[in-house]
């Protein structure tokens, strides 16, 4: 029984980290509608500044001062992000500001393994708290019973700001209705600038808190984000209590589930939180979001299929690719196999974000899952390459029309975050099954057989069925079903009004896309002749929005180009320097920030432009015939 | 007029928000062909009549009998699938696709095809589309992004898009509002035209009451709530409980006095 109490208590204190970097979070986002990705980032930074200052500074007033430091410290980092660059991405689509953030957690990695190094880091002990308190014979330590009273003190503290100060009432109120706050005349650029400050502050101190207990090291942020993510899902995104409540409740799920399933312990909080998710979908605490912007809207450039010309051009393209292995040697023939694998995997995620609007931030877990699909086929069973091929997706598939039947239920930066989570419980499975996935050292030896082994045979499977891929995804977008799941997009109201299954036509569409994920995940497996739960990853989720987003999200088939573009940046850029990360983080940042509709958006832009210079006169006057007031 | 059969009847329905009884056991009936307008001042319950009708709201009791089918607890797109057609008081129409394309989905949805993974949309139903384009006077305009079109045209659009399934029973909530006067009158002597033409029950909202007294054939009174008055146009302008509680003191609804009672 003691035992039970003990393992209980530090759940409980497990939880005073997830809460303050929760509760971080779900003020940003009540006020500025941003979900910042980055908060996992400001975290880390917090742990590694208070590390820093914890070693430089002895005594108690050192280490506690240096605890409080470190956060003042990334708070004010925080200020300077927020005022450089979320000033301007505040109007922009939730996607686009996900992304920002996520920008900036890469920077984020390499910069703290610039300064710090790439070793884990391990913290003093507190001063006062180094003992330990014995309970029936277990023991204690007091700085988790220090850490259980955090929580309950920040919650009260925040009250009593969000209550009783002008400060809090204006939060709350722009909280409520934030173009009204700004239409009585308060300062909303300052507004948003504390509240993003008070934020940040709370994250890097539920950081720099943890450093008595944990190791610091470079990949905090990603495990403390999802933990973070799967606390606001289950609490309600805007709510502090529901912060609270759900850390509290993830925390000693996580405690008491590695009792009962000590392989794979995340699973019971998945189940919670789809439990939760079922009953009630804005969560424990949270209210319905009011109608999200939708992710396009940029342009309106109707979409058309290809005419005969343009058809041509591609068919000349594919031929051109196809001659590839006349004058390319080995090395250029598994780079141009990889290119055109990462074209069917960033066609997939394009279909699922352009035309239905879904951004999933984690695409790779049915990519993986097609991988270790082919792995376990191939490997275990013995099975023939094609029919490895054939059936490994059906993996992605699954994992698609299970974790898809849940995520549609959600929208907007909640579908988002639930899509990353599910990636990252897929990730987990992969890596601390052992026996079945070979955990960290993955499944090796899946190659192709000879058929398919030379790497110019391997290149023209791949980009084979790369184009039969790109081929059949146009062919659905401009299907019946390509327009139900557009008139998701565009309007939940009016097509659930003409008859339309909403979320059954949106799941049908994330099956379809982890699907052929999966198939590019397959020959990933073959390519390498390996599978590892990196092609699981967060990375590789990101790496496939990065390519939508360079490609135009508003386009039909922009991610064949973004995925050729940044794929072939990508492996050029790893062979060049180590800050890949860096790079690619501030490359992100940059999309964002100048050129939101992407390489072919902007071909397209300036296409139309041209055309309708001609034909402007006569469009502008039939416009003008009725411009009104506008509805109640 | 008996011989028309009843499309829609309503009995008792009642929806409360906490303590605020927003609608209160109201019961009317519509018969095929026939205009029914339902009015009264903002607050009224109007809006929560509409949306329960159409399944967007669920009644706390009452019946709503819908061409035969009881249809309190069922989805709006079960209740479109029954034959009814919703224009929405603030425009909800699928801004990046073209014009025909918004009437093409609408009807790729009645004809059953929305799982069709490898047809042809542009090819879809094209001539119907086109149809009933002209039907609403919006031909011309089928290649235009839906999201360039001006207020008057989208709320013109949207009929076309309700009328996609046939519908027995039209619901249009301020199928006016935010429209010229002009284009107000235009677009109700259309939606007029074509009821009586397919006989079509139309209920509808509306705050002018030039359009409500100008085409509806029977109209119901709404205050916080209740049902006050029913009637025709003439006995709904007679109504001294109406005049005090809606139209105010002093004005009178008939044609002498048109000019200046839009408001």
């Amino acid at each position: 029984m003691a035992f039970y109490f003990v393992q209980f208590l530090t759940g409980l204190a497990s939880a005073a980290s997830l809460f303050l970097v929760a509760s971080g979070l779900s003020i940003i986002f009540g006020v500025t509608r941003i979900v910042n990705f980055a908060h996992g980032a400001f975290y880390m930074l917090g742990a590694y500044v208070a590390f820093t200052l914890t070693e430089r500074f002895s005594g108690a007033l050192g280490f506690w001062g240096g605890i409080v430091v470190a956060a003042l410290i990334v708070a004010v980092v925080g200020v300077i992000v927020e005022m450089v660059l979320l000033r301007r991405i505040y109007h922009a689509p939730e996607l686009f500001q996900l992304l920002a953030t996520f920008g900036l957690t890469l920077m984020v990695e390499d910069l703290v393994v610039l300064i710090w190094g790439p070793d884990d880091l391990l913290g003093r002990r507190a001063p006062g708290f180094k003992g330990a308190v014995d309970f029936f014979g277990q023991n204690i330590p007091t700085y988790d019973l220090f850490l259980i009273a955090i929580s309950p003190i920040v919650l009260g503290g925040l009250w009593l700001l969000f209550q009783r100060t002008r400060w809090g009432v204006l939060v709350r109120a722009a909280t409520q209705d934030r173009d009204m706050v700004a239409a009585l005349g308060v300062n909303q650029k300052w507004l948003f600038t504390s509240v993003f400050a008070l934020g940040v502050f709370l994250a890097a101190l539920g950081g720099a808190l943890q450093i008595p207990r944990d190791a610091v090291h470079h990949a905090l942020d990603l495990r403390i984000i999802v933990d973070v993510f799967v606390v606001v899902v289950i609490g309600g995104l805007g709510s502090i209590i529901g912060a609270f409540v759900a850390a509290v409740l993830v925390s000693e799920l996580n405690a008491f589930g590695i009792l009962i399933f000590p392989k794979i312990s995340i699973i019971l909080v998945f189940l919670v939180m789809a439990v939760v998710l079922i009953v009630r979908p804005w969560g424990l605490f949270g209210k319905p979001e009011a109608a999200a912007r939708r992710t396009p809207g940029l342009t309106v450039n109707p979409w058309r299929p290809l005419t005969t010309n343009e058809r041509w051009l591609a068919m000349a393209g594919l031929a051109v690719a196809a001659m590839l292995p006349l004058f390319a040697g080995n090395y250029a023939l598994t780079v141009g196999s990889e290119i055109a694998i990462f074209v069917i995997f960033a066609a997939s995620l394009h279909f699922l974000m352009s035309v239905g609007g879904l951004a999933s931030f984690g695409h790779a877990a049915y990519f993986g899952l097609g991988a270790y699909g082919v792995a376990f086929l191939a490997k275990m069973a013995g099975l023939p390459m094609i029919v490895s091929l054939l059936l490994g997706p059906l993996l992605g598939l699954l994992g698609a029309a299970i974790f898809g039947f849940f995520a549609v239920q959600l929208s907007g930066v909640y579908f988002a975050m639930l899509t990353l989570a599910f990636a990252q419980i897929v990730w987990s499975i992969a890596f601390q099954w052992v026996t079945v996935t070979g955990g960290d050292n993955g499944i090796l030896g899946v190659w192709p057989e000879k058929w398919a082994a030379g790497p110019a045979s391997f290149y023209w499977l791949s980009l084979g069925i790369a184009a039969i891929a790109v081929a059949i995804l146009r062919v659905i977008v401009f299907s019946p079903f390509g327009f139900a799941l557009r008139a998701t997009r565009d309007s939940l109201l009016r097509s659930e009004a003409i008859g339309i299954n909403g979320k059954r036509v949106q799941w049908t569409a994330f099956v379809i896309a982890g699907t052929v994920a999966g198939f590019a995940g397959a020959l990933f497996a073959y390519l390498k002749g390996s599978v590892f739960p990196d092609s699981l990853g967060i990375s590789l989720s990101v790496d496939a929005l990065v390519m939508v987003l360079l490609g135009g999200v508003e386009t039909v088939s922009g991610a064949v180009v973004g995925a050729i573009v940044f794929k072939a940046l990508n492996i050029w850029l790893v062979s060049q320097t180590d800050l890949s990360k860096l790079v690619l983080g501030g490359f992100v940042v940059l999309i964002v920030v100048a050129f939101p509709k992407g390489i072919v958006g902007v071909l397209e832009t300036i296409r139309n432009r041209r055309k309708s210079s001609t034909s402007e006169s006569s469009s502008k006057s039939s416009l003008a015939t009725s411009r009104i007031e506008t509805a109640e | 007029m008996s011989m028309v059969p009843t499309l829609l009847s309503v009995e008792n329905l009642s929806k409360s928000y906490g303590g605020v009884h927003a609608v209160r056991s109201v019961s009317f009936a519509l018969r095929a062909g026939e205009i029914l307008a339902l009015i009264g001042p903002n607050g009224a319950g109007k809006s929560t009549c509409f949306d329960m009708l159409n399944g967007q709201n669920t009644p706390d009791s009452g019946r709503i009998n819908l061409l035969g089918e009881e249809t309190v607890g069922k989805k709006p797109r079960q209740v479109w699938r029954l034959g009814v057609g919703r224009t929405f008081q603030i425009t909800a129409t699928f801004p990046t696709m073209t014009v025909r394309e918004n009437v093409q989905v609408a009807l790729v949805s009645y004809g059953r095809q929305l799982f069709n993974l490898w047809g042809s949309t542009a090819r879809y139903a094209r001539e119907e589309a086109g149809r009933l384009l002209d039907l609403v006077g919006m031909g011309a305009y089928a290649g235009r992004p839906c999201g360039e079109l001006a207020y008057g045209d989208l709320k013109r659009l949207e009929l076309a898009i309700a009328l996609a399934n046939q519908p027995k029973l039209l619901l249009m909530d301020e199928p006016t509002a935010g429209m010229a006067p002009r284009e107000r009158i235009e677009l109700m002597r259309l939606t007029a035209q074509i009821a009586r033409e397919k006989s079509i029950g139309v209920l509808f909202t509306e705050h002018d009451m030039d359009v409500v007294f100008e085409h509806a054939d029977r109209i119901l009174v709404l205050n916080r709530g209740s049902l006050i008055a029913e009637g025709t146009p003439e006995q709904v302008r007679g109504n001294p409980q109406v005049r005090a509680i809606y139209l105010g003191e002093g004005l009178v609804y008939d044609s002498r006095h048109r000019e200046g009672a839009g408001a």
